[in-house]
């Protein structure tokens, strides 16, 4: 099962679904001669992508709208805010190489303030697997749902056996009283070795895998700040309306505090180079990581 | 529209010079083609373009890049990169050494042009923003009463972008009779023929219709881009629009004009061989699969 099975089998299941995309279809490849006129490539034209997505949605379709996240979201954010948001239809947006995974391509690709923009829109919801299996585990529920929706897409495997997944609801993957670490997409595998490499110190060390950004799992993050000393919050995300702040709004709307390290991006694009090679420049492998945590100053 | 004619095409001299030039940045494109690879096949469709608007046709001193009075050229399709930096390497505007920092984390040298490097007058990558950008540019020399020109070099599948058309409505709207459009006519866009996807022809219509005046050449004939830029602007008052026919991977017949071949990360002894039969040695046997998303 892959990415493209998963949306052949849904499709041919259910006659409501439209796949389309604005000429990124290398992944979809085999799709065209299987869904017919269901497939829909509008060219290098996003905006036009997703107003034609709230058109089909309006009789009745579920457009499930793959593209290169930048231009999926920030060309088309107004459409999607306006056309898809206000009108609260069930579009799918399916976001291509978000966050690190745009690699060498440049600040122009990089998407690494989709979380703060997806979730500030309302009612739209907002998913980041962990991993294929992951995404391959969370996909259908969240095309099932009324709601309008906006995937991380990874096809980057682990061998994480991952839990079944439920909308709104984080993957507790260890409890630990040292430290919690949340994570969401791509860094979960990174964050995965950054606890062993703690634990190897000694550590008692939890692992989140935050899954549903909007809805969150408030319950997971509350009970990490109540049961562990600190939390980290580790994304490809800027610093601004990410997983940092969605923490720190959860723990303020409930009256608790904690300390909370960030790991994110702060105030820049990132380096453009091969993925490990970002990494290691971004301060984002497992060592650095541990190192980072490890280097904070005692309470 | 009107097809330019090679009545003033360059000396042989001049020819084999731009000739020699071109074939040396298509040496650099595909060595830039492995170790996390480029967009081969579109960089070849563009390196006669601009190795002959760099070496002939733009008024720009790269060690006055601070002279208001030159000429601009903004990269609109962004993913050509290797052929511009190629260019600009031949030309000795950044050392050719530099281009061996492809991807890597001490340089600016990745997948989309950036202002770290001297001569890139704007970062690209998301298509269909320069033609706005240059008509900023533009509009400031007219203001100014200036004559420097502004060339937007875009691809064709980048016209499906509708801020492309916006832009041309407006430099229309201003009279910028400054500001020429470069399509790069390789007739593919990523993954797929564009005339299969979303049709762009007659293409010269269109921008004639949207208020611009257009030449059509053959984007790798150094005769035919002298005579349609030496009599640029084509009309007074309008914005002028040159399509360049061009061919994707132009140079090596092994991956022109093949949908397959648009971002490429081969081996190393397939850039060997690539290198070989850019030279009409032996064709190269690729195995490498280049059908990607980029």
């Amino acid at each position: 099962m892959n990415y493209q099975e998963l949306i052949r089998q849904t499709a041919l299941r259910d006659e409501r679904v439209v796949v389309m995309t604005a000429e990124n279809r290398a992944v979809l490849r085999e799709l065209p001669p299987v869904l017919g006129p269901r497939f829909v490539d509008v060219g290098i034209a996003e905006q036009t992508m997703i107003g034609a997505a709230a058109g089909l949605a309006l009789r009745g379709r579920i457009p499930i709208c793959h593209a290169l996240a930048p231009f999926l979201i920030y060309r088309a954010y107004e459409f999607v805010r306006t056309d898809v948001g206000i009108a609260h239809l069930p579009v799918k947006l399916s976001s291509w190489i978000a966050g690190f995974l745009s690699e060498a391509n440049g600040p122009t690709h990089q998407a690494i303030e989709d979380v703060a923009l997806m979730r500030a829109i309302p009612g739209m919801t907002v998913f980041c697997p962990a991993d294929e299996a992951d995404m391959l585990a969370m996909l259908p529920a969240i095309w099932a749902s009324p709601d309008p929706a906006y995937v991380r897409l990874i096809v980057r495997k682990t061998d994480y056996p991952h839990a079944p997944f439920e909308i709104g609801r984080a993957e507790i993957v260890s409890e630990g009283s040292d430290v919690t670490l949340l994570v969401y997409g791509l860094l979960f595998e990174e964050a995965r070795q950054t606890a062993r490499l703690l634990e190897q110190q000694g550590w008692s060390v939890g692992l989140i895998n935050m899954r549903s950004l909007k809805p969150v799992d408030e319950e997971a993050i509350l009970r990490a700040a109540r049961t562990s000393r600190r939390l980290v919050t580790i994304e490809d995300h800027l610093l601004t309306g990410g997983l940092y702040s969605i923490v720190a709004e959860t723990l303020l709307k409930h009256r608790q505090t904690a300390d909370v390290l960030p790991l994110a991006l702060q105030e820049r694009w990132f380096r453009p180079a091969l993925l490990a090679d970002v990494l290691a420049f971004e301060g984002f492998t497992a060592e650095r990581m541990a190192q980072r945590i490890v280097a904070l100053p005692a309470e | 529209m009107t097809t330019a004619t090679s009545s003033s095409a360059p000396t042989p001299a001049a020819y084999a010079e731009l000739s020699a030039i071109a074939l040396r940045v298509r040496e650099h494109i595909l060595r830039l083609s492995t170790d996390g690879g480029c967009f081969t096949g579109a960089s070849l469709s563009c390196a006669d373009l601009f190795v002959f608007l760099y070496a002939r046709f733009l008024r720009i001193n790269y060690e006055r890049l601070d002279d208001p009075e030159r000429d601009y050229l903004l990269l609109s399709k962004g993913h050509d990169v290797p052929a511009l930096y190629g260019t600009l390497a031949e030309l000795g505007w950044i050392p050719i050494e530099r281009l061996s920092n492809h991807l890597k984390t001490n340089d600016f040298i990745y997948w989309h042009p950036n202002r770290h490097v001297p001569g890139v007058e704007f970062h690209s990558g998301s298509l269909g923003h320069l033609p706005a950008v240059g008509l900023g540019i533009a509009l400031d020399i007219k203001l100014r009463g200036a004559s420097n020109r502004v060339v937007v070099v875009t691809g064709d599948g980048e016209l499906d972008e509708g801020s492309v058309w916006e832009a041309l409505l407006v430099a229309s709207a201003y009279r910028l009779d400054n500001l020429v459009i470069v399509v790069d006519r390789n007739h593919f866009q990523a993954n797929v023929r564009t005339e299969e996807l979303i049709p762009l022809e007659p293409m010269a219509p269109k921008f004639e219709a949207f208020g611009c005046a257009v030449v059509r050449i053959d984007g790798h004939d150094f005769g035919q881009m002298e005579a349609a830029f030496s009599r640029l602007p084509f009309e007074e008052g309008k914005p002028s629009v040159i399509i360049a026919d061009t061919v994707r991977g132009k140079g090596v017949p092994s991956i022109e004009a093949r949908a397959d071949r648009w971002f490429c990360n081969f081996s190393a002894e397939e850039v060997e061989a690539l290198l070989r039969e850019l030279h009409g040695e032996a064709r190269a046997q690729l195995t490498s699969e280049t059908l990607t998303v980029r």
